[in-house]
């Protein structure tokens, strides 16, 4: 069924890259998230002044500008680092090559931890004072606040700015095509340019997308009645 | 970074010496896509908001595919699959153009604006207080003048702050260009780069310079909202 020409299981392979790539990026961005969004809501000057820093940057410059500057420029840093280690002790021989898999990961988790965080801080905000004062009156410790009370309460405001960072997360996934990551997109480049019919394969490409698009929308809607348990609807 | 700011600095500028290129380029691509996106998304918001479902199910089509698939592989479909087909190939007219990267890469970035300022306007347009509405109807306006005087006026108004957004993620998807090989920023960036191996260079000067016109688009849409929306400051 999935034989497309014989690129089918090719093509299939390239859309379990992209669904791995997204949900990796996905875990990277949301911890990122939640980091800044405590930075951002800390008393301490310089965590603030930090967090502000990453978020205004990040979100000031086109996501596959950044991504061509951290994908080449981090292998140089890499490079640096372990020619430095090499030369304090001459007995190791470090060696270590980014492929465009792991560097696809960490610079949209970078890139998308910044949107995350600001999704984060309003959600944070959105839940009541009291909710984490009267945590503190149990005698729970911050940790313990922040699992039981703050987390599930703030998910619920962060859900459909989270969706949506999901979806662009998604969709910039094929970005890391361009550094060499055999993703959906290149699978159906490559399928395109051996049979002279790069339209029909594109095609199937953006397909794949949109069923991806319309299953993360069914998952949202779960996730969503998840965590609206015992809110009450006003009916109108 | 002297090294590249001296050898490129007229391309990253306006052109190098035979094309548009750099910022002239990139605010060009942003500028063109986004009015016809804009052209585009007016009738079709109006059309979203219709009750019947043969007006509005095309409309939510065309949102759901250029909404839900990345704006990289539109552009791939038209720049590379679109020539491609053959009865495109033998019409000369088609053919003349979609041949060129520019006209590849504006039709792509305005249909893909066009499908989430539609999305934009859709919404503000349902929005509108229905007070405003009826007032209008009151006076006696056909449908037409209701649209012109009261219901996209007061809508565009309430929807400039998403749309600016949306122009900012326009701006940044202009970067998409540069694999059509439009010489846009990035090009120019990536031209230095392959010419100096100096990637940090490179392209954190391109990240500069989007930050630049990042921050400028904010300011100019802080203005716009300040003058357009001060009937709503409280």
């Amino acid at each position: 069924m999935f034989n497309l020409g014989g690129y089918g299981p090719h093509i299939l392979a390239g859309a379990a890259t992209t669904v791995e790539l997204s949900l990796l990026s996905l875990a990277v961005s949301f911890i990122l998230g939640l980091i800044g969004a405590s930075a951002k809501l800390s008393k301490n000057r310089a965590a603030r002044f930090a967090a502000t820093v990453y978020t205004t940057l990040i979100r000031g410059v086109p996501d596959l500008v950044l991504m061509l500057l951290i994908f080449y420029s981090l292998q140089i840093w890499i490079n640096d680092i372990t020619d430095w280690l090499n030369s304090l002790q001459n007995s190791f021989d470090f060696e270590f090559t980014l492929d465009p898999f792991t560097s696809g990961v960490v610079t949209l988790g970078f890139i998308y931890g910044a949107y995350f965080t600001e999704t984060f801080r309003g959600a944070f905000l959105a839940v009541p004072k009291g909710q984490l004062e009267a945590g503190r009156a149990l005698g729970m410790r911050p940790s313990l606040v922040f699992r039981r009370i703050l987390f599930p309460q703030m998910m619920r405001y962060a859900l459909p700015g989270l969706g949506n960072n999901w979806q662009v997360i998604l969709k910039a996934t094929a970005l890391v095509s361009i550094i060499g990551l055999s993703d959906v997109v290149f699978a159906a480049q490559q399928a395109g340019e051996a049979t002279l019919n790069t339209f029909f394969y594109l095609c199937i490409a953006g397909a794949v997308y949109l069923v991806l698009t319309v299953i993360s929308n069914g998952v949202l809607l779960l996730l969503e009645r998840k965590y609206m348990i015992g809110v009450r609807k006003a009916v109108l | 970074m002297i090294y590249i700011l001296q050898n490129y600095w007229r391309a990253l500028l306006y052109s190098d010496g035979y094309h548009m290129t750099g910022i002239a380029m990139t605010l060009w691509l942003l500028v063109v896509s986004c009015a016809i996106g804009f052209c585009l998304a007016l009738p079709l918001a109006i059309a979203r908001n219709s009750e019947n479902p043969f007006i509005w199910g095309p409309v939510w089509l065309y949102g759901f595919i250029f909404r839900g698939t990345p704006l990289y592989v539109q552009l791939l479909l038209i720049y590379t699959g679109v020539y491609g087909l053959h009865f495109v190939h033998n019409t000369p007219v088609l053919a003349g153009f979609f041949r060129s990267a520019i006209n590849c890469t504006l039709f792509s970035f305005a249909l893909n604006t066009g499908a989430y300022t539609t999305e934009i306007f859709y919404g503000a347009i349902r929005d509108t207080s229905h007070g405003e509405v009826e007032a209008g109807r009151a006076f006696g306006m056909s449908r037409f003048t209701l649209y012109r005087r009261v219901i996209i006026p007061s809508a565009l108004r309430r929807a400039l702050p998403m749309y600016s957004n949306e122009v900012i993620l326009m701006l940044h998807a202009t970067t998409l260009a540069f694999t059509a090989t439009v010489p846009d920023i990035l090009k120019v960036a990536n031209d230095a780069y392959t010419a100096t191996y100096a990637p940090f260079d490179a392209f954190g000067l391109a990240a500069l310079i989007y930050l630049c016109i990042s921050f400028s688009l904010i300011l100019l849409f802080r203005k716009a909202e300040r003058h357009f929306l001060a009937h709503l400051a409280s």
